[in-house]
C-alpha cells in the first residue's frame, strides 16, 4: 500500500510509524533518576552539615555543586543523552535549570559571545527567574498586608 | 575534620528524600507526556508552585520531611525565593520584600549564570555539514 494515497491513510501511517511514548516506562525512569539526583544532593548536604555549615548554607552549596556538574555535562554533550533517558527526572531538579541555560547558549555560539552566548542563555532561564522572583514578591507583599503567613492560606 | 559517615548516610532520611524527589519528578513527567507544555513552561510552573506553596507555609513541611528531596527540584528554588522574601520582610518591611528573595537564591542564580557561561565557552560547537 502506498502510504501517501490519501490524507486519512497517511495520518494512519504516521500514527503507526511514530513512536508512541511508553508512559509507564518514562514515569518509572523519571522517578528513580529524579530520586537519585535528590539523594546525591542530600548526601552533599549531610557532608556540609557535618563540616559545620548551617542548613541554609548547606542548601546553597548543594545547588551550586549540582548546577556546576549539570552545566559542565551539558557543555560536554553528555547531559542531553542522560536527559533523553531520564525525561523529567533530570529536568525537574535544579540540574534542568542549569541545562536550560547552557543548551541554547551553545546553540547560538556562532552569533557571538555577547548576544549569542550571553543573550540566549536566558531563553528558558529568563522566564523561570521572572515568574519565580515575581511570585515571591507577591507572596511577600501579601505577607506584609496580612502580616501573618497563616492568613495567606485563605 | 572528622566526618561521622553514619550521619551522612542516614538511610531512612535518604529513602524519604528519594521517594519525595522522585514523586515530584513523576508529576513533571506526566505533564510532559500528557500535555503539550514545553519544558520552559513546566519549569515555570514548578518554580511558581514552589513559591506559592512556600508562601502558604505548606512546602516547609515537605522540606522538613524530605530534605533535599524537596529543595533540589525546582519547586525548592521557588520555595527558597518565597522563604527568603518572607524572612526579609519580617526584618526590613517593604524593602525586604524586594531584596530577600533574590538574596536567598543568589548562590544558585550566580552559579547558574557563571558555570552556564563557562560551560558554553568550553562546549565544542557541532560542526554542521555543508
Amino acid at each position: 500500500m502506498d502510504p501517501t494515497q490519501s490524507k486519512q491513510e497517511y495520518q494512519k501511517y504516521v500514527d503507526k510509524k511514530s513512536p508512541n511514548s511508553p508512559t509507564g516506562k518514562n514515569i518509572f525512569n523519571a522517578f528513580w533518576t529524579g530520586g537519585l539526583i535528590c539523594s546525591i544532593g542530600q548526601i552533599i548536604m549531610n557532608i556540609c552539615k557535618e563540616r559545620g555549615f548551617d542548613q541554609t548554607t548547606s542548601g546553597t552549596i548543594v545547588s551550586i555543586i549540582l548546577i556546576a556538574i549539570a552545566a559542565i555535562l551539558t557543555g560536554l554533550n553528555i547531559f542531553n543523552k542522560i536527559g533523553k533517558f531520564c525525561g523529567a527526572g533530570s529536568l525537574v531538579p535544579i540540574t534542568g535549570f542549569a541545562n536550560s541555560i547552557v543548551s541554547p547558549a551553545m546553540e547560538y555560539k556562532s552569533e557571538g559571545y555577547v548576544m549569542g552566548v550571553g543573550g540566549k542563555m536566558f531563553t528558558v532561564a529568563g522566564p523561570v527567574l521572572v515568574f519565580g522572583i515575581s511570585s515571591a514578591i507577591i507572596v511577600g507583599l501579601l505577607y506584609l498586608i496580612f502580616n501573618t503567613q497563616a492568613v495567606t492560606l485563605v | 575534620m572528622n566526618i561521622n559517615w553514619a550521619n551522612v548516610f542516614d538511610w531512612m532520611q535518604l529513602l524519604r528524600c528519594f521517594l519525595v524527589g522522585g514523586a515530584i519528578c513523576i508529576i513533571g513527567q506526566i505533564l510532559i507526556d500528557k500535555t503539550k507544555l514545553t519544558p520552559a513552561r513546566i519549569l515555570v510552573i514548578f518554580v511558581t508552585t514552589g513559591a506559592v506553596l512556600g508562601g502558604l507555609g505548606i512546602y516547609k513541611y515537605v522540606v522538613d520531611f524530605a530534605g533535599a528531596g524537596a529543595t533540589v527540584p525546582l519547586t525548592g528554588f521557588g520555595y527558597n525565593l518565597a522563604k527568603g522574601t518572607i524572612e526579609s520582610a519580617q526584618q526590613n518591611g517593604l524593602i525586604g520584600v524586594f531584596t530577600g528573595g533574590v538574596k536567598a537564591a543568589a548562590g544558585g542564580i550566580a552559579a547558574a549564570v557563571f558555570f552556564g557561561y563557562i560551560a558554553s565557552l568550553i562546549a565544542k560547537p557541532k560542526i554542521k555539514k555543508q
